[in-house]
């Protein structure tokens, strides 16, 4: 994001550059590492604590919350998640690329409407959102009502308060998200790779498999990581659609934080969710320097 | 590779996808019936019914108290902090760092806030949603603001200088009015994002001061009533009004 | 160079507009087999959209372009860019970023199905020839501006297709490899036998390399000739003006050749437009000598002069006439600024054009 014209001859005197990063940078650093690293180490601390005798946690040592993660019952809960949230992304991209790619063949002007028409949703309350498929999916909603009422089906559809409902509110709730990282990417490959494809004797079809899709991998991985982590720690949608049938990693950390009142094995649980986030950004990094080519520009 | 017009197919249904649910949700906050899914008649009473709800005045008053402050305290600390990377730092590393709050899921962040608010012993309440939206607030700031930064020349403040204008001087009369732009655009975003926040508001705050959202919430969780509807639609209003006026202030889609 | 083969691509009454902008105006050109064809002109002129209608990137709005094959004629329009046996080398390359150069070059055989063994071989012998047999396994990313474009040659020419098309290909590169490159552009197009059809603003590069130059303006072809024939015997104001630097004078037809107010009768060489008595004379610094005062055909003072090493230009400024008349002599001139000069020529060397007036 720096322009690299700038560095040259502007390197600011040491003095100079000592207050200014000071002055305008230190603040913003601070404040960040104050409250949102140092919470999130001792978040990290407390996954080898004890848990206290009336919640929270007691200075001891312990391996207790790790080994209470490996039981089966929440193995089941986190592959339950992690199933859900893929289903999401899959979907999300499924639906997000072709739309992102719809979008960048618009003429100019469209497309900035096009863009911000995609990304309002996200911006209201997310609430809300789901709130607004609780209603549409109710038995007594308006897809049942209709489709009772044009005679396509007997009796309602057990739309709601199940899996299928969770991952429709995920869906909704992220899919701006893969939009605009594919969009970008779709925007910066250079029209003249795939005439050149053309040329070269591939039918559009192969052109978009040999170049389209493996330039646009590394944006698309970005949205999908949008997708799949916000989805494996929501639990709202869970909570809300998928009417207490369906548990995943977010319900069961906010249990442990307000409930249950277990901090270490909710730590445990929240730390392996930054642990997916760190891993899914680290292969998407290696996915990106493949496809770009090593080495550095002549 | 022109004329792929079932391409256009997967566009359309992710418009009707996300926008049913919204006009659904409008169209139902105008029903008279009380019963959601039955259609008695054109009506604003449940509107009238919002505004004399007291713990929905209650949520909105603290809600818009939390979201002005942090506003405010996001907006300059993000500012400062994207001229400071840009200008004295220009490591990628610590870009990415500043960011992190923004990427960071939200039940991981909420969590740790309540850990460490605990462990200082911090009363929970409105401060400290306060705090706690500044951090990411204060992040998307720093991303809006760095994205125009990377887009201006360098050498408008060279030359103010060497026409003879002093450090603080150029600051404010130069630097400050260029990014102009992107300075509004991302406090409507902090704004935005502030009100409409649930996840972490929710762990660091205290039971007596609701935000919005965490009223809603429990509205929510009981079921299904018309007075949402007409929340719903008036939060959208707000919502989309300031979007696209932080969008027509700064093209942020250009950028992409 | 001279074939007696048919055309290899004959294009007739091409017309392209975008919107209100008429991009092709009326099209028509034969380009012989195996010669290094140039499309010439100043940006905005055509060149560009007409290169790309031939390899298929744009359907111009009328007009054919017949390619002959076994049976008869085929119309390109009628391909899609996939099937042309036409490779283009793009003004940016266009190499794919995330293969290896060989992958790269290897790309078109791959698409018509060739066996492996072939395909490695022919990739092995065309980086040969472009020299590049040691980046092989490189990205493009690691390679240098000329590296890359000989990539992108090598990956066009591997196929061995029937019509080579280049788009600038020497614009992105600095003066001395650019020099360097004109000579293997040509060397390649002998060695490997396929018609080339260079697209160029660079009237340098175009007289330099092609055999013949279609000189284009507005979407239209103002000229087809030989470097030479474009040089000696420009048929249109525009194309004299834009092929080396001239002078004109506008006038009217006389007995010995244009008839300009308030200097007198310059003279030209035959033949005269025909259908119109207004007419431009047109003749070249270089042709221009100085006189001694009987001879001079005009009479001006000198305003400056640049001196090249080689050759010098003076500016005169001739009495009479609007514009300074440029003169080039050999090595440095006999003159100084503010001297008065007497300026002739012999008429074969200058040519009259018709004007609408």
């Amino acid at each position: 994001m720096s322009t690299p014209t700038r560095d040259a001859g502007r390197g600011a005197s040491g003095r100079r550059a000592l207050v200014g990063r000071a002055v305008f940078a230190g603040p913003g650093l601070l404040y960040v590492t104050l409250f949102m690293t140092v919470p999130l180490l001792i978040v990290a601390s407390y996954a080898f604590l004890k848990r206290g005798r009336f919640g929270g946690v007691q200075a001891e040592f312990s391996l207790d919350a790790f080994s209470k993660a490996l039981d089966s019952v929440y193995l089941s809960i986190l592959g339950n998640s992690v199933l859900i949230a893929a289903i999401t992304t899959a979907l999300a991209l499924l639906l997000g690329y072709p739309t992102a790619y719809a979008i960048a063949r618009l003429p100019r002007q469209w497309r900035t409407v096009a863009l911000v028409l995609v990304v309002l949703p996200f911006w209201s309350n997310f609430l809300i959102r789901t709130y607004a498929w609780i209603v549409l999916l109710n038995s007594e909603g308006p897809i049942n009502s209709a489709l009772v009422g044009m005679g396509i089906l007997g009796t309602p559809l057990d739309l709601l308060y199940n899996r299928g409902a969770v991952v429709v509110g995920l869906l909704y709730a992220y899919l701006p998200l893969v939009i605009l990282p594919v969009y970008a990417a779709i925007e910066r490959l250079d029209p003249q790779l795939q005439e050149a494809a053309r040329n070269l004797g591939a039918t559009k079809a192969r052109t978009f498999l040999d170049v389209t899709l493996p330039l646009t991998l590394p944006g698309a991985m970005i949205g999908a990581i949008f997708v799949f982590v916000p989805s494996l720690g929501n639990f709202v949608v869970p909570e809300l659609l998928g009417g207490g049938k369906t548990e995943m990693i977010g319900n069961l950390i906010r249990d442990q934080f307000l409930v249950a009142r277990n901090w270490p094995f909710g730590a445990v649980l929240a730390l392996s969710m930054v642990a997916f986030l760190v891993l899914l950004f680290a292969a998407q990094a290696i996915v990106a320097r493949r496809i770009n080519g090593g080495g550095s520009r002549a | 590779m022109r004329r792929l017009g079932w391409l256009n197919v997967p566009m359309w249904l992710t418009y009707a996808f996300l926008y049913t649910p919204i006009i659904v949700l409008v169209v139902m906050s105008f029903n008279a019936s009380k019963t959601p899914y039955t259609w008695t008649g054109f009506s604003f009473k449940w509107y009238g019914e919002l505004v004399s709800d007291e713990l929905i005045r209650q949520g909105f008053i603290n809600t818009m108290i939390v979201a002005v402050g942090t506003t405010v305290i996001a907006t300059i600390l993000g500012t400062l902090l994207a001229i400071g990377i840009n200008r004295y730092f220009r490591s990628a590393w610590l870009e990415a760092y500043s960011l992190t709050p923004a990427i960071i899921p939200d039940l991981a962040l909420a969590i740790g806030l309540l850990a460490f608010f605990t462990l200082v012993g911090v009363t929970l309440g409105l401060h400290t949603v306060l705090l706690a939206h500044v951090v990411f607030g204060m992040a998307f700031v720093a991303a809006v603001v760095l994205a125009r930064l990377g887009h201006t020349d360098p050498s408008l403040e060279e030359a103010s200088r060497d026409l003879g204008a002093g450090p603080v001087s150029t600051f404010l009369r130069i630097t400050v009015p260029s990014l102009m732009p992107a300075i509004v655009a991302g406090a409507l975003l902090v704004f935005t994002l502030s009100l409409d926040e649930f996840v972490i508001a929710f762990f660091t705050d205290g039971p007596a001061t609701p935000t919005l959202p965490i009223v809603i919430y429990s509205m929510v969780r009981f079921g299904v009533t018309p007075e949402i509807n007409a929340l719903a639609a008036l939060l959208l209003l707000v919502s989309f009004t300031v979007v696209i006026s932080a969008q027509r202030i700064t093209r942020l889609t250009d950028s992409l | 160079m001279t074939d007696t083969r048919p055309p290899i691509l004959r294009l007739s009454g091409l017309s392209k507009r975008f919107g209100e902008t008429v991009a092709l105006d009326d099209v028509s050109l034969d380009i012989e087999q195996n010669e290094f064809f140039a499309l010439l002109g100043p940006s905005g002129c055509g060149k560009t959209t007409l290169l790309r209608s031939i390899a298929g990137f744009e359907d111009p709005d009328t007009g054919t372009m017949a390619m002959p094959a076994e049976t008869g004629e085929i119309d390109l329009a009628s391909l899609p860019p996939e099937r042309r046996p036409i490779n283009l080398m793009f003004q940016s390359y266009a190499l794919f970023p995330h293969m290896s150069v060989e992958r790269n070059v290897a790309y078109g055989l791959e698409r018509e199905r060739l066996p492996k063994s072939e395909v490695r071989e022919r990739v092995g012998q065309v980086l040969e020839t472009v020299g590049l047999t040691g980046k092989a396994k490189a990205r493009p990313a690691q390679l240098s501006g000329g590296q890359r474009q000989r990539v992108a040659l090598a990956r066009a020419i591997v196929k061995r297709p029937r019509m080579l098309l280049l788009d600038e290909p020497l614009s992105a590169l600095d003066r001395k490899v650019r020099a360097e490159m004109q000579l293997e552009l040509k060397r390649l197009q002998h060695e490997v036998g396929i018609t080339f059809v260079v697209v160029t603003h660079d009237q340098e590069e175009a007289m330099s390399m092609a055999d013949r130059i279609a000189v284009m303006s507005n979407g239209r072809v103002e000229q087809v000739d030989g470097p030479i024939d474009l040089y000696q015997r420009p048929r249109t104001t525009f194309v004299a003006d834009f092929i080396g630097s001239s002078n004109a004078f506008e006038g009217e037809i006389s007995a010995g050749g244009v008839q300009v107010a308030g200097v007198g009768e310059l003279p030209g060489h035959r033949p005269w437009p025909v259908d119109t008595d207004a007419a431009t004379l047109i003749v070249r610094p270089e042709d221009i000598r100085l006189a001694s005062p009987p001879e001079g055909l005009l009479e001006g003072t000198v305003l400056d002069i640049q001196f090249y090493g080689g050759s010098s230009t003076l500016a005169v400024s001739i009495d009479q006439h609007p514009a300074p008349v440029l003169v080039t002599t050999h090595g440095a001139a006999a003159v100084r600024r503010g001297d008065r000069v007497h300026l002739t020529w012999s008429a074969d060397r200058a040519v009259v054009l018709g004007r609408s007036a």
